[in-house]
C-alpha cells in the first residue's frame, strides 16, 4: 500500500511542522481519529494534499487558527450524560458549599455547553455568587463562541431534556432567549466565568481549584499525554478536591490512579486524597 | 489473555434497525474457541444509563461480550461492543480508541468510521459484515475494507428487517458473500478453519 505509506509520511511531516512553527504538538493524539480530522481539514480548506496543508501552515501564520479549529473537536451538549450533573448537584456541590470561595476548572470546554450547565447548577444551589469558573480550551475559535453563549435553536430540545433529567428545578428556557434560529444564554450566567486559552499538552498549573471537569478530552490522547494531563489535574486540585471525567474515561491503568479515590464511578467522579 | 497480533484477522459487524436480534443470531453461531477478535456495532439512542446491551448479547453468545474501552487492546475470542454515543476506531497497534467527533452518516457510533480505521489497521485481515438497517452507514467503510483486500459479507436485503443498509453496502462496496442471516454466523465460524 504505497499511497498509505506516502500519506503516513505527509501526516508525520505536518505534525512536525505544526510543532516547530507554532509549538502545538499533536504527536500524542490517538492517530486514527486525528487522521480523519486532518483529512477533513484538507478537504474543507481545498488543499490538494496534506503536504500542501503543511506549506500553508508554514507560509501563513493566520492559518493556524483555522487548523486548530479543524483538528480539535468542539462537539458537546448541555448536561451531556444527565446523571453526571445530577450527581454533581446532589453529591459534590453540598461539599463545595463549605468553602468560602469555590474555584472550578472546566478543561476542554468546547463551545461552552458544560460551562453554562455548571453555572446553572451553581445558581440553582445558591452557590454561584461565591464561585469562579475557569473555562479553558486550546481552540480559540471555540472559546470565542463559548463566551457568546449562542447555540442553534434545534439543540434546545435535547439540552432541555438533559437539564430535566439532571434534576433541573425550572425550565431551561428560563435561562435563554430564542431569536431567529438561535438561543442565547443570559449574560448573567457568565459573570463569574473566565474563558482562557490553555493547552493541556504544554501548559501548566494556573490555579488551585476544588473541582475539575474534563470530559471527553482524554479519549483523544495517548497514554503518555493522558498521564501528563492527569498529573496536571492532580497538582491543581486542593486536598479532597474532585475530578470529573467523561463517561468512557477512567483513572484505571494511569499513573495517578493511587492519588485518587473513586467517589461515584458511574458519574466518573474521583476525589483527590493526600499523598500516602 | 491473548492479544491480537498484526497478522491477525478481525471481524467487525455493523447493524442498525432490527440489529439486536440479528446480532444475537450471528454471534450465537460463533464457537467458544473463536480465534479472532470480533467487534459489534449497533446504532442505538445514546446516553441513557443502564443500557445493558452487552448482557443482552451475551445471553446467546459463547464468547465473552464486553464494551470496547479506549486504549485497550483488541482480544481474540472476545466480542467487543461499540459503546453508545461514541465513534469506535481501531489503531495501528490494535488498540481501540473512542471519539465524540461529529456524527458520520447521521450516526455515532458509525460503522463507516470503524470499518475505515480497521481497514487501515489490518488491511486484508479485515472482515466486514453489514446487517439490517435503515440508513447508508457502513457502505463506505465496507468499500474501504474491500479496497485493501479484506472480506465483505452482507446480509441478503430480501430477508433483512430493514433492507436499506445492506442495499447501500451492495451498491457502493459490493460483497464477497451475500447471505441470509442464518448462514452468516456459520460462515464466520468456518473462516478460521479455511484460512488455517
Ligand atoms: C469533544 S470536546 C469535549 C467537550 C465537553 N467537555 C463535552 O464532554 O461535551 C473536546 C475538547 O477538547 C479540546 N482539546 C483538545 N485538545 C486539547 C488540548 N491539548 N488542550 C486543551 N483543550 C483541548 C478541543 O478543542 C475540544 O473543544
Amino acid at each position: 500500500m504505497q499511497d498509505k505509506d506516502a500519506e503516513e509520511l505527509e501526516i508525520g511531516d505536518f505534525i512536525r511542522t505544526l510543532k516547530a512553527r507554532h509549538g502545538y504538538d499533536f504527536a500524542q493524539y490517538a492517530p486514527a481519529s486525528f487522521k480523519r480530522r486532518l483529512r477533513a481539514l484538507r478537504v474543507r480548506t481545498g488543499a490538494a494534499s496534506i503536504s500542501a496543508l503543511s506549506r500553508r501552515v508554514t507560509d501563513e501564520p493566520a492559518f493556524l487558527r483555522q487548523v486548530l479549529a479543524g483538528l480539535s473537536v468542539p462537539v458537546s451538549e448541555m448536561f451531556r450524560d444527565p446523571w453526571v450533573f445530577e450527581a454533581l448537584r446532589r453529591e459534590v456541590l453540598p461539599i463545595l458549599a463549605s468553602y468560602p470561595r469555590i474555584h472550578i476548572w472546566q478543561a476542554g470546554c468546547a463551545h461552552g455547553e458544560e460551562v453554562y450547565s455548571l453555572a446553572i447548577l451553581l445558581q440553582e444551589e445558591g452557590l454561584y455568587d461565591k464561585s469562579q469558573i475557569f473555562a479553558t480550551d486550546l481552540n480559540d475559535v471555540a472559546l470565542e463562541e463559548a463566551a457568546e453563549g449562542i447555540y442553534a435553536a434545534s439543540s434546545a430540545r435535547l439540552f432541555s431534556e438533559n437539564y430535566q433529567r439532571a434534576g433541573g428545578r425550572y425550565s431551561l428556557s428560563d435561562y435563554f432567549h430564542a431569536r431567529y434560529e438561535r438561543i442565547k444564554f443570559d449574560e448573567s450566567l457568565k459573570r463569574n466565568v473566565t474563558f482562557a486559552s490553555h493547552n493541556l499538552s504544554t501548559d501548566g498549573v494556573f490555579a488551585e481549584v476544588q473541582l475539575i471537569l474534563c470530559r471527553n478530552v482524554l479519549i483523544y490522547f495517548n497514554d503518555a499525554l493522558q498521564n501528563r494531563v492527569l498529573q496536571l489535574f492532580r497538582d491543581s486540585l486542593v486536598h479532597k478536591g474532585f475530578l470529573c471525567l467523561g463517561s468512557k474515561e477512567t483513572l484505571a491503568h494511569t499513573t495517578v490512579e493511587r492519588d485518587f479515590d473513586a467517589f461515584d464511578l458511574p458519574a466518573r467522579l474521583y476525589r483527590r486524597h493526600a499523598p500516602r | 489473555m491473548r492479544h491480537a497480533s498484526p497478522a491477525q484477522r478481525v471481524v467487525a459487524i455493523g447493524a442498525s434497525v432490527g440489529g439486536l436480534e440479528a446480532l444475537k443470531q450471528v454471534l450465537g453461531a460463533l464457537p467458544a474457541d473463536y480465534p479472532w477478535p470480533v467487534i459489534a456495532l449497533l446504532h442505538t439512542s445514546a446516553g441513557y444509563r443502564g443500557t445493558r446491551l452487552d448482557t443482552l448479547l451475551a445471553q446467546r453468545c459463547a464468547l465473552p461480550v464486553r464494551e470496547a474501552e479506549a486504549r485497550r487492546p483488541l482480544e481474540s475470542g472476545v466480542v467487543h461492543l461499540a459503546p453508545a454515543g461514541y465513534h469506535l476506531l481501531v489503531e495501528q497497534d490494535l488498540r481501540f480508541s473512542l471519539s465524540v467527533d461529529e456524527k458520520v452518516s447521521y450516526v455515532r457510533p458509525s460503522a463507516d468510521v470503524l470499518f475505515e480505521s480497521l481497514a487501515e489497521a489490518v488491511g486484508a485481515g479485515a472482515i466486514g459484515v453489514i446487517l439490517t438497517g435503515a440508513n447508508d452507514d457502513g457502505a463506505a467503510g465496507l468499500a474501504a475494507i474491500r479496497a485493501r483486500g479484506g472480506l465483505a459479507i452482507v446480509q441478503d436485503p430480501q430477508e433483512a428487517q430493514a433492507p436499506q443498509m445492506p442495499q447501500a453496502a451492495l451498491r457502493i462496496a459490493g460483497a464477497d458473500h451475500v447471505l441470509p442471516l442464518a448462514a452468516i454466523g456459520a460462515r464466520l465460524a468456518a473462516l478460521p478453519r479455511e484460512s488455517a
